[in-house]
C-alpha cells in the first residue's frame, strides 16, 4: 500500500490522504476519491463526455451551426443527407438533409439542444427539490402528516405520466415553460417516495439519536442529517429518470403540446417528420438519434454515480 | 445528592393488545458520582431504561429524577447538557459524511459554546486522539477511534452523568481495554456519574460499583460489585448468569 | 491421525486503489479429526481463511495456495461447478447470524429437506423422516412442529442449532463455524456450543471454529491457531493456551476484565510491528 503512495506526485498523495489537516482538504480527499472510483467506469466517463459535448455545443450553436435554423429554402426541401446516392450533387450545405421548409436539420438539431438542456435543467431543479421537501417532512414527523403528505403523492403517482402532464399543459396551455412545470409537477412523487423511504430507516438510526441528545431540533436533523445521505440516492435517481424527462418533453413536442413551431424542440422535429417518413426517412431519424444518444448518456452516467454515491452498495 | 433516581418506571412498546412490556416497574439510585451497572440478556429491557431517562422511548411511565429534579417531557436542553449517552455500535453512531470535526462543532455550537476551535482540541486530547484525527470521516477511522469520537461528543456538553450502551460489545478485547481504561480515566478526571449497560459481567464488574440485574424487563436482584465477586446472591437467575460467564471465562 | 485437510502457504488478496491488499499472509495448517479454533481480531484473516477453504472470496479477492487439499484431493484446481459439490456435501459452514442465513420465506423443515436432496437423490418422505431425526439430535424438543415454523418465529438459540442441523444433514466431513455463537446470550451459548460438539465428535468430523473469543475457543478446542495481520503468530494446544509465549497472545489475554480478578487499570495491548512480518507459524 504505502510502496505506491510515494511515487505519486505530490497533489495526488495530498488528495488521497487519509490523515487531512484542515476542512478544505478533507472535502477536497473525499470529492477526488469519488472522481476517481466515477473514473474507473469507462461508460460512466462515455455518459459524461457525450453530455458535456452537449453543453458545449449548446453554448456554441450560433457559432457551430452552418446555417440559420429557422430560414426556409423550398426550392431544396427534403434535400436527403450529404451521403445518400439520390441526394443532387450540386445542392452545397445541409449535411444532415433538410425538412419539409428546407430548413437544415443540422442546424436545427444544435440550436435544439438549447432547448433540451433547458428543459432537463428546470426538472432536474424543480422534480427532485419539491420530492425531497416532501419525502423527508412526511418520513421524519410521521403521524397526520406523513398520511396526508403520503396520500397526495399517491394521488399523483395514480395517473400515468404523461396523461396528466397532457391534462396540466391543456389547463396552462401549450408552451415549452409549461411542458417543463407539467414534467415537473408528474416527476415528483417518485422522489417523494424515495426519500420517506430513506428517511424512515435514517430517522431511527444512532446518529440521528445522538443528535437529538444534544438538542437538535426536527430543522437541522431534516436539512443538516437527514438531507445529505438521500441526495445522493436522488441524485442517482434524477439522472437515470433525465432520459425519461427528455422523452416525455419530446412526446408533448410531438403531440403538439410543448414547444411550438417553428422552435427546433427534438420531438417537435419527429412530429413534423412523421408526415415524410416512408419516403424521407431524415426529418424524423435525426432527432430521434439525439434524443436516443443523450438519453443514454444520462443512463449510463447515472449507473456510474450509483456506483459511486450510494452508501448501500456496501463500499464503506 | 442523587444522580439518577428512578422508581416504578414502566416502558411500553405498542397499545391494547399489542402491548409489549419492556421494563416492568424498575427501581434504581445512583448517587451522584457512583457508577452503576445493569446487566441482563438481549431482550431483557436493559437498554430501554437508558432510552427512556433519555426521552427516546415514547411511551413510559414512574419517576425518572435526575439531580435530585423530575426530567421535563420532552427533556430541555439543561438535561441535555447534564446528561449524555454513548452508543453501543460506534459504526452506526456517527453519521457517514460528517468529519470528526463537523460532529464536535455541531454539537458545541449547539450547546452555545463559542471557544470551538479550542474545546474541539481539547476534547479529542481527552479521549486519546490526537489533533491529526479532527479532520477525519467515520470511514476513515477504525472501531475504538470511532468509539473515542463518540465519547468526545458525550462529553462536549460537559455533562455530569453519563450514560454507557455496552459501549465496548462491537469491539475487540484488546481496544475493549483501552476504551474501559478511558472511561476510568473520564470519570475520575470529570467526577462523572456513569450508568452503564452490558451483557458482560466481567466488563460490568470492572467499571460499576454497584450492579443490577435484570431478566425479562424486571430488576431482579441489586447488589454490590464485591458481592457478585463472592457468589453472594440472593437470586438464582443472577447465579445462573454469574455460573455462565465464570465458565467461559476459566477456560 | 488422518489428513482431513492440508493447507500450505495460503494467501488471499485484495487488488486495491493503493495497491494489493493481503488479507491472508502464507497460513499453513493442517485439520484432522479434531477442533482446531483460529483466534483473532477483525481483521486479522480469520474469516478469510475459512471462506477461502471454500473458495467463497469473491472476485476481485485471489486465493493462492501451495497446497490445498481434501483428503488428498487438490480443491484449489477444481472447476466452480466441482466446488458446490464440495460445498454442504464435504465441507460445510455455519456463519455467525442465524438470522441472516437461514432464508425467511420458506419454511426451517423444506430448508434442511433441501440441503439433503440437493446431494442424496431420495424421496421425500425418506428426506422427511431424515430431516427429524437432524432437528432431534440438535435437541429439539418438538421437532415436528419446528419443522412447519418459518425462521423469524424460532430464537436466536434455536436458529442457530437449525443452522447445525442444515448444515450436519449431507454428513460433511468437515465443518467450518464462523463466530457460531457471538450473535447469542452467554446462556444460549455453552448449549450451542455443546450440541455443536457432540455432533462433530459422534460422526469423527473436523471442525474449524473460528472466534474472536480467547477463553471460548480454549474451552472448546483441541487446538489453537491464533492469528494477526493475516499470519498465524502461534499455534498451541487449547489447554496450553494460558502458558501461550507470544506477546501478542499473551497481551489478548490480560486484557479482559476478569471477574475473579479485579484490577483499577487493565493492561493495553501494545502491538509491535514485527508481529506483522515475522514469518507465519504452521500448525
Amino acid at each position: 500500500m504505502s510502496l505506491a503512495d510515494t511515487q505519486k506526485p505530490g497533489l495526488r498523495a495530498w488528495l488521497l490522504t487519509d490523515t487531512p489537516t484542515s476542512r478544505r482538504h478533507a472535502r477536497a480527499a473525499s470529492l477526488y476519491q469519488a472522481w476517481l472510483s466515477l473514473k474507473g467506469n469507462h461508460m460512466a466517463m462515455l455518459g459524461l463526455g457525450i453530455l458535456l459535448a452537449l453543453v458545449v455545443i449548446a453554448a456554441l450553436a450560433s457559432v457551430l451551426a452552418p446555417s440559420d435554423p429557422f430560414i426556409q429554402d423550398l426550392a431544396l426541401r427534403l434535400t436527403p443527407p450529404i451521403w445518400q446516392a439520390d441526394r443532387d450533387p450540386a445542392i452545397e450545405g445541409y449535411i444532415l438533409g433538410s425538412d419539409s421548409l428546407g430548413r437544415d436539420i443540422l442546424s436545427r438539431l444544435l440550436y435544439g439542444s438549447r432547448i433540451t438542456l433547458y428543459i432537463v435543467t428546470l426538472v432536474a431543479l424543480m422534480a427532485p427539490i419539491v420530492g425531497l421537501l416532501v419525502g423527508t417532512i412526511a418520513g421524519y414527523a410521521g403521524g397526520w402528516l406523513d398520511v396526508i403528505l403520503m396520500r397526495i403523492t399517491d394521488i399523483f403517482l395514480a395517473f400515468p405520466r404523461l396523461i396528466l402532464a397532457l391534462a396540466f399543459v391543456a389547463t396552462l396551455g401549450a408552451g415549452i415553460e409549461n411542458a417543463v412545470l407539467a414534467i415537473s409537477l408528474t416527476a415528483w412523487p417518485p422522489y417523494a417516495r424515495i426519500a420517506r423511504a430513506e428517511t424512515l430507516t435514517i430517522r431511527n438510526s444512532d446518529y440521528i439519536h445522538a443528535v437529538r441528545l444534544q438538542g437538535a431540533g426536527p430543522m437541522r436533523i431534516i436539512t443538516k442529517h437527514i438531507w445529505p445521505l438521500c441526495i445522493s440516492s436522488l441524485v442517482v435517481r434524477v439522472t437515470l429518470d433525465m432520459a425519461g424527462i427528455i422523452l416525455a418533453a419530446a412526446g408533448l413536442g410531438f403531440l403538439g403540446l410543448g414547444a411550438q413551431p417553428p422552435s427546433p424542440e427534438w420531438g417537435a422535429m419527429i412530429s413534423e417528420g412523421r408526415k415524410f417518413i416512408l419516403d424521407h426517412w431524415w426529418v424524423a431519424t435525426m432527432p430521434g438519434l439525439a434524443i436516443f444518444t443523450v438519453s443514454l448518456a444520462f443512463n449510463l452516467l447515472g449507473d456510474g454515480l450509483r456506483d459511486v454515491l450510494d452508501p448501500k452498495d456496501g463500499k464503506s | 445528592m442523587s444522580g439518577i433516581e428512578i422508581e416504578g418506571l414502566n416502558v411500553w412498546f405498542g397499545d391494547y393488545e399489542e402491548r409489549v412490556d419492556a421494563v416492568k416497574n424498575a427501581k434504581l439510585s445512583v448517587p451522584k458520582g457512583g457508577s452503576f451497572g445493569l446487566v441482563g440478556e438481549s431482550g431483557s429491557g436493559k437498554s430501554t431504561i437508558l432510552r427512556a431517562i433519555m426521552g427516546l422511548a415514547p411511551t413510559w411511565s414512574g419517576k425518572i429524577e435526575i439531580l435530585d429534579k423530575p426530567v421535563e417531557n420532552p427533556r430541555g436542553r439543561d438535561f441535555y447538557r447534564a446528561v449524555q449517552m454513548v452508543f453501543q455500535d460506534p459504526y452506526a453512531s456517527l453519521h457517514p459524511r460528517h468529519s470528526v470535526d463537523q460532529v464536535l462543532s455541531e454539537t458545541l455550537s449547539l450547546h452555545g459554546f463559542k471557544d470551538i476551535d479550542t474545546r474541539i482540541s481539547k476534547l479529542l486530547d481527552d479521549v486519546g486522539l490526537g489533533p491529526s484525527f479532527r479532520f477525519r470521516y467515520p470511514h476513515q477511522l477504525s472501531g475504538g477511534q470511532r468509539q473515542r469520537v463518540a465519547i468526545a461528543r458525550a462529553l462536549a456538553p460537559e455533562p455530569q452523568i453519563l450514560l454507557l450502551d455496552e459501549p465496548t460489545s462491537a469491539l475487540d478485547v484488546s481496544v475493549q481495554a483501552e476504551i474501559l481504561n478511558l472511561l476510568t480515566d473520564l470519570r475520575a478526571e470529570h467526577k462523572l456519574t456513569y450508568l452503564m449497560v452490558s451483557h458482560d459481567l466481567a466488563v460490568v464488574g470492572h467499571i460499576c460499583h454497584d450492579i443490577a440485574v435484570m431478566q425479562l424487563g424486571e430488576i431482579v436482584e441489586t447488589l454490590g460489585v464485591e458481592d457478585m465477586r463472592a457468589m453472594r446472591t440472593q437470586h438464582s437467575y443472577t447465579k445462573h448468569l454469574l455460573e455462565s460467564s465464570l465458565q467461559s471465562a476459566a477456560g | 491421525m488422518s489428513k482431513l485437510l492440508e493447507v500450505e502457504n495460503l494467501w488471499v488478496k485484495f487488488p486495491t486503489r493503493n495497491g494489493v491488499f493481503d488479507a491472508v499472509r502464507g497460513v499453513s495448517f493442517s485439520l484432522g479429526q479434531e477442533r482446531l479454533g483460529i483466534v483473532g481480531e477483525s481483521g486479522s484473516g480469520k474469516s478469510m481463511t475459512g471462506r477461502a477453504i471454500l473458495r467463497l472470496i469473491r472476485p476481485p479477492g485471489i486465493v493462492e495456495a501451495d497446497k490445498m487439499e481434501l483428503e488428498g484431493v487438490d480443491l484449489l484446481g477444481r472447476s466452480e461447478k466441482e466446488m458446490r459439490k464440495v460445498r454442504g456435501q464435504q465441507i460445510s459452514m455455519i456463519m455467525q447470524d442465524p438470522k441472516f442465513s437461514l432464508n425467511p420465506v420458506m419454511r426451517v423443515g423444506a430448508q434442511i429437506m433441501e440441503a439433503y436432496r440437493l446431494h442424496y437423490k431420495v424421496s421425500k418422505k425418506e428426506a422427511k423422516r431424515k430431516t427429524i431425526a437432524m432437528l432431534e439430535a440438535v435437541a429439539i424438543r418438538d421437532p415436528e412442529r419446528v419443522y412447519r415454523m418459518y425462521p423469524h418465529e424460532v430464537s436466536g438459540g434455536m436458529g442457530q442449532r437449525i443452522m447445525i442441523a442444515m448444515m450436519l444433514i449431507p454428513d460433511p466431513k468437515i465443518m467450518i463455524a464462523d463466530e457460531p455463537t457471538s450473535a447469542l446470550d452467554v446462556s444460549v451459548q455453552m448449549q450451542v456450543l455443546e450440541i455443536m460438539d457432540k455432533l462433530v465428535k459422534d460422526r469423527g468430523m473436523g471442525l474449524i471454529f473460528i472466534s474472536h473469543d480467547l477463553n471460548l475457543v480454549s474451552s472448546f478446542c483441541d487446538r489453537v491457531l491464533i492469528m494477526y495481520a493475516g499470519r498465524v503468530v502461534e499455534t498451541l494446544p487449547a489447554d496450553k493456551l494460558h502458558e501461550a509465549e507470544h506477546p501478542y497472545t499473551r497481551g489478548l489475554l490480560n486484557s479482559l476484565p476478569r471477574l475473579d480478578e479485579p484490577k483499577e487499570r487493565l493492561d493495553v495491548l501494545k502491538r509491535d510491528p514485527a508481529w506483522a512480518t515475522e514469518e507465519s507459524v504452521s500448525g
